[in-house]
């Protein structure tokens, strides 16, 4: 046994250099090694893209981390997208460049409005992107911590009225004052989004547990006030007399401190394009 | 575990991180004899039991038929789960709830510890009843048994070997430890980076998601892999590329499943050579490797069964240590 250990030894010592042939076999694979190499880095480099590219800001699901973090954390498992009752959370594709795989929100089509109660999509997440509980070691940026737990209106008379959110997702902002109903001081009539539109909001005074279409609800008001009735939070946002540079006074959609960024006053705007988009991402500004 | 299957063992946990197999330098003295016994075969007398052997074989796809009905009910069961509503499995292939339970991919979870760097409960949860599961398993099972990719790549495969045959192309082969080169990378990069990249190209997650909440384009990249693999080099992704398969190959070392070489039947023909994703594990089949005369086969091997199903002689088994003993 030792002996042919010993053997074997020698003759691997004194293998023979390799032909010409095998030795340009070898630079051959190399080569090709070294190409896929690049090949697959390189598509992981595409990976970065949502990394270069995060001033395109999308709205991320309720109780998400900051843009970078969130990326870095999240799992790309759709757990979110699967708890959500009005399916508000969309898994990012290839081109929409904030990372394959990752939930966000499509407001003006399905927003969040809160008809879980219970915020699912955060206790669903299991790796925290989505969390109540920041991670102390991560920072909060001024103006995107609530001053207090936002209380959802649908369970106000409950013990616990509150969503258990610390941070905002973004924030409501008029974004085309000059069209929008209340400032002209129109009503509304009719279907909020048309006949087509599949998005689903909860009516309390319809159903307390489950949402309808937004399709299915005809509003007939004096004043548009859409924004401010669909609003899930409780004093996020209210018509308020303003004054127009002219010096007259008109009635206006005004967002408040305790607005989340859900989207629901984007969804349901009533205006073609909307008047009141939501600024993901967004701080609250005094 | 004899001092010569000890050696083995490790060496064959460096073959999966893509050092070649050699020579065995001891082989124990009952496996000596069976390998002087075979070469003093009479030539025809062998001939004669091949041919007859050959005759008599049955040929069958049991295992892979039982593998790819495991991997479509695993995968559908997602699919169904979300779109019947039915929750008994939700989540894709790379975090999920089996009926509240969670389930996290070892790579992915490995990703976002790396990236995160912050790991929370239901993550510690996840990831370790996986790591049980899988270390139960036998590690590769999970790319075989459960990853879809694997399953189109075995398509892809076969059309890659058609092709082959029709001398329309030939398999560029790789080097192995570019997979090991590829996991380093992958792991220092969610590090440096705070993003998990390898996650935004992985094919399972991409398959895995297409298949429970639609396509998208994300699948091109998928079609691009297989391209590749039938026109240039077989396999390629799962064999040179694939970190998720060596992270469940580490996993796989210490599983009790996994397949069993019997060096006294074996003509030593290679039929399972050539079916096998990873021929390397299979070197022990070649005339006068066999260190021992049972030979455990190593933790890079995917325990598809593909070798089991094609052995004429019924060499290759499963086998689950230790299982006899308990019974």
């Amino acid at each position: 046994m030792i002996e042919n250990e010993t053997d074997r030894k020698a003759v691997a010592a004194s293998t023979p250099p390799l032909s010409k042939a095998k030795k340009q076999t070898n630079r051959r694979r190399f080569l090709r090694t070294t190409l896929l190499t690049g090949g697959v880095l390189g598509a992981a480099l595409s990976g970065f893209l949502p990394l270069i590219y995060s001033q395109k800001k999308r709205l991320r699901p309720p109780g998400a981390l900051d843009e970078k973090d969130f990326l870095g954390s999240c799992i790309k498992c759709g757990q979110c997208v699967q708890v959500c009752p009005v399916q508000a959370i969309k898994l990012a594709d290839l081109i929409d460049g904030v990372g394959v795989g990752t939930p966000y929100i499509d407001a003006r089509n399905q927003a969040c409005d809160f008809s879980c109660d219970a915020v699912q999509c955060v206790l669903a997440c299991p790796t925290g992107s989505l969390t109540y509980h920041k991670p102390d070691f991560l920072p909060v940026r001024a103006g995107a911590a609530l001053l207090a737990k936002p209380i959802l209106l649908a369970k106000e008379k409950d013990a616990e009225p509150t969503l258990n959110m610390h941070e905002r997702i973004g924030v409501a902002r008029l974004s085309r004052p000059e069209a929008c109903l209340a400032i002209q001081g129109k009503g509304f009539k009719g279907q909020a989004r048309g006949a087509d539109f599949k998005g689903h909001l909860r009516y309390m005074e319809v159903d307390r547990w489950k949402p309808i279409k937004v399709s299915d609800h005809k509003y007939d008001v004096d004043e548009c006030d859409l924004c401010v009735r669909a609003c899930p939070i409780k004093g996020a946002i209210s018509i308020e007399t303003v004054f127009a540079p002219d010096g007259s006074k008109r009635n206006s959609p005004v967002v408040h401190e305790p607005c989340v960024g859900c989207g629901v006053c984007e969804m349901i705007c009533p205006v073609e394009p909307t008047c009141i988009t939501i600024e993901a991402g967004e701080v609250w500004k005094i | 575990m004899s001092d010569v299957l000890k050696r083995r063992f490790t060496e064959q946990i460096k073959i999966m991180f893509g050092w070649e197999p050699g020579k065995p330098e001891q082989i124990t003295e009952r496996a000596q004899q069976v390998h002087v016994l075979k070469r003093m075969t009479n030539k025809q007398d062998l001939q004669a039991v091949k041919a007859h052997l050959r005759s008599h074989e049955i040929k069958s796809n049991k295992w892979r038929n039982r593998r790819w009905i495991t991997l479509i009910i695993s995968n559908l069961l997602f699919t169904f789960s979300f779109f019947l509503d039915i929750q008994i499995l939700e989540g894709a292939l790379t975090a999920s709830r089996f009926v509240g339970f969670h389930l996290i991919d070892l790579n992915s979870a490995l990703q976002v510890m790396l990236a995160h760097k912050h790991i929370i409960n239901n993550l510690v949860i996840g990831t370790g009843t996986v790591l049980l599961l899988w270390a139960l398993l036998g590690g590769r099972t999970f790319c075989s048994w459960v990853c879809p990719y694997h399953l189109l790549a075995e398509w892809a495969e076969k059309l890659h070997l058609y092709l082959v045959k029709k001398k329309l192309v030939t398999d560029q082969t790789m080097d192995r430890r570019l997979r090991t080169v590829f996991w380093i990378i992958f792991a220092l990069l969610a590090v440096a980076t705070g993003y998990t990249v390898f996650e935004a190209i992985s094919p399972t997650g991409i398959l895995s998601r297409a298949l429970i909440y639609g396509p998208g384009l994300a699948l091109l990249w998928v079609l691009a892999l297989l391209f590749f693999e039938v026109f240039f080099s077989r396999r390629a992704w799962c064999r040179y590329a694939c970190p998720i398969g060596l992270t469940y190959g580490v996993v796989g070392i210490i599983s009790p499943v996994r397949i069993k070489y019997k060096l006294d039947g074996c003509f030593h023909e290679g039929d399972c050579r050539k079916v096998c994703l990873v021929p390397h594990v299979l070197e022990t089949v070649i005339k006068g490797r066999a260190v021992d005369v049972e030979v455990p086969i190593g933790p890079d091997c995917t325990r598809c069964g593909l070798c089991v199903d094609v052995c004429p002689t019924g060499s290759l088994s499963f086998e689950v240590k230790g299982l006899q003993k308990l019974m």
